[in-house]
């Protein structure tokens, strides 16, 4: 059995390997597909805040997703037709540059988790599953009707975003850019489950009415854990629309926050890498299954079973043959 | 914007909001009696539509058809339930939201391959095609008429069926206590696969008559679905009559919001601006509806308190 620390660091090492290789045997594809998995494992490892060590079960984490890669897809088209965009009052200039597209896309979707998470954490259990799931929804049905940036078509934008001192037209480069955003957001859930607020919040998971007898505020404490969860998964929603310079309505949809539950589950909830592992074999199957037949997701669906029913603690549990990620 | 107008759209939502019960019902019922949130119902309601589709391409009868879906999406229920549902129970909601978010992907794909991706379409009966005229001269589908009825009448049989029959009071026994009913003889196993398989037909049902107004495609389940958890938020779980109250609050919002609020804005804007305001505010009334009744009570208008 492996330590799950030395199969963390592994598992990082071989994805940036991975891309290296591509790199230097000319397969660009290659590094498509990793940059792929990297930004879906930072989307997931924004969900895993909220659903591992909070356990809230959202159903509505495209929401944030969808938000950033409008975000991106919105500043980016301003920029592209040189038109301001009116805000009421206000009137912002559009913008090509990553990191202030970052940023609106962590504030936009942060504040977004935040009036989402006042709503539904007023309830727990399956009603924050359902409540999750149609406030997912709320956002998609609103992008397929905004007619102004597309519909249900979508926004394509020309070039992708630049970054100060890179050309991230080159996919390593922009690979690059996500991998250090993910290793920042994993070190990021490294500290925070160690550090106080999230005992305190692992705490609420596990015995809310405890943790207010202690004189912590258990809703207060998910609250928080829900807006930096919904803004992580915002800005790998950006990256994300960078990846492809395209962003439409599916973004929203609920089978994308379905898929990052997917992923958290096929890693193993809670734990470290668990995203990254579940990114990484979803991406593979997504490309050789979906290679070998049109019905691939007959075949992901078996799988999930399989692995809800019998192996607990997800793929990263089975290797490392601890059922419980933290305790 | 005539009086004519304001009936028929009515009438639009009330239909909306019966069919909405059918699924909302069974998903709600599961949820008191079992504790599971099964997020495969809108593939039991795409399998009725189907397995109607497909019996009437057969037989030419609709009657028949109905049959069909009945059955068909009763026995997925019942073998769904047998074979991994039954396993779920006891686990937590993070669990029963994958098994049955991996049960739709295998549904939908499943249904993609057997019926390939071209939607199929299922013919009003001749008995039932064409306008009926009601009182006030209103010319109204006789189609979408019979469905108000027919999901009225399917929903006071279920009324009856829970509240006036031993099998009804078994169930409302297990939503209370399901040790209490097992200690006193009650096969609670077989009581859970009725219970599901009863879900399921509704959901078929819904799926098969709504089908013969809409395509039959792969992957109609699931709006419904999301429609329908909106429906039992607002209602409350396990109550089926705020899944009645719900499901006809939620439909009649759905259908005159898109009608009328661009009319709505038209007194304030010009026609483009408020057309486009008036549908993206329209496509998320019911959300706003369900955040309204949240705000004011958090277990939904008849869900019991946490």
């Amino acid at each position: 059995m492996i330590r799950e620390r030395h199969l963390n660091i592994g598992l990082l090492a071989g994805l940036l390997a991975v891309a290296l290789w591509a790199m230097l045997a000319d397969q660009p594809f290659t590094i498509t597909l990793a940059t792929r998995a990297v930004i879906l494992a930072l989307a997931a490892a924004g969900l895993n805040i909220a659903l591992g060590i909070g356990g809230l079960v959202s159903l509505g984490h495209a929401a944030f997703f969808g938000l950033g890669g409008y975000v991106m897809g919105v500043l980016a088209y301003h920029a592209q037709t040189y038109t301001p965009l009116e805000l009421g009052p206000f009137s912002i200039a559009g913008t090509k540059s990553m990191p202030l597209i970052w940023l609106a896309a962590i504030c936009v979707s942060g504040l977004a988790a935040l009036v989402i998470g006042l709503l539904s954490l007023r309830t727990s259990g399956v009603y924050f599953i359902m409540i999750t799931l149609a406030f997912g929804q709320m956002f998609y049905y609103f992008a397929i009707s905004w007619s102004a940036y597309g519909g249900e078509d979508g926004l394509s934008i020309y070039v992708r975003n630049g970054f100060p001192g890179l050309n991230t037209l080159v996919p390593i480069q922009f690979f690059g850019i996500c991998y250090v955003i993910l290793c920042l957001v994993l070190y990021l859930h490294a500290r925070l489950a160690r550090s106080p607020f999230g005992l305190a919040l692992n705490a609420a998971r596990q015995a809310p009415v405890r943790v207010l007898t202690v004189g912590l505020d258990p809703t207060r404490l998910k609250l928080v854990a829900f807006v930096l969860s919904g803004a992580i998964t915002g800005l790998a929603g950006a990256l994300f629309a960078d990846l492809y310079r395209f962003v439409s309505p599916t973004m929203f949809s609920w089978q994308m926050s379905g898929e990052l539950i997917v992923l958290i589950i096929l890693g193993g909830v809670a734990r470290l890498c668990g995203p990254v592992v579940g990114a990484v074999v979803f991406v593979m199957l997504e490309h050789l299954l979906g290679g070998l037949t049109d019905f691939w997701h007959v075949w992901l669906g078996v799988i999930l079973l399989l692995i809800v029913l019998f192996a607990r603690g997800g793929l990263i549990g089975m290797v490392s043959g601890r059922a419980v990620a933290h305790d | 914007m005539s009086l004519i107008l304001i009936i028929e759209q009515v009438l639009n939502g009330l239909q909306s909001g019966v069919m909405l019960f059918l699924m909302a019902a069974g998903l709600t019922l599961i949820f008191g009696v079992m504790g599971l949130i099964n997020l495969a119902h809108g593939s039991l309601y795409m399998i009725g539509a189907f397995a109607a589709a497909a019996v009437a391409g057969f037989t030419g009868s609709f009657a028949l058809a109905l049959v069909g879906a009945l059955a068909a999406a009763a026995a997925a229920g019942a073998i769904i339930e047998i074979t991994v549902i039954r396993r779920l129970y006891a686990s937590d909601h993070l669990d029963q939201v994958l098994a049955t978010f991996a049960l739709i992907l295998i549904f939908s794909e499943g249904t993609r391959w057997v019926f390939g991706s071209f939607p199929l379409f299922l013919e009003i009966p001749p008995y039932l095609a064409g306008p009926v005229t009601l009182p006030g001269g209103i010319a109204y589908p006789k189609y979408r008429l019979a469905l108000i009825v027919a999901g009225l009448a399917v929903g006071a049989l279920l009324w009856f069926l829970i509240e006036r029959t031993r099998m009804g009071i078994r169930i409302r026994a297990g939503e209370n206590d399901r040790e209490m009913i097992a200690a006193l003889g009650v096969d609670i196993s077989r009581l859970y696969t009725l219970v599901f398989a009863l879900g399921a037909a509704l959901a078929g049902l819904a799926g098969a008559l709504v089908g013969a107004i809409q395509s039959v495609q792969v992957g109609m389940g699931e709006p419904v679905l999301i429609l329908a958890f909106v429906v039992i938020v607002i209602g409350g779980i396990g109550s089926l009559k705020g899944a009645f109250l719900g499901a006809l609050l939620v439909g009649l919002t759905d259908t005159l919001g898109g009608i009328f609020l661009p009319e709505l804005f038209k007194l304030f804007t010009d026609p483009a601006t408020a057309q486009s305001a008036g549908a993206s505010l329209a496509s998320m009334s019911i959300y706003i509806l369900m955040s309204l009744v949240l705000i004011w009570r958090p277990t939904g208008l008849f869900g019991a308190p946490a």
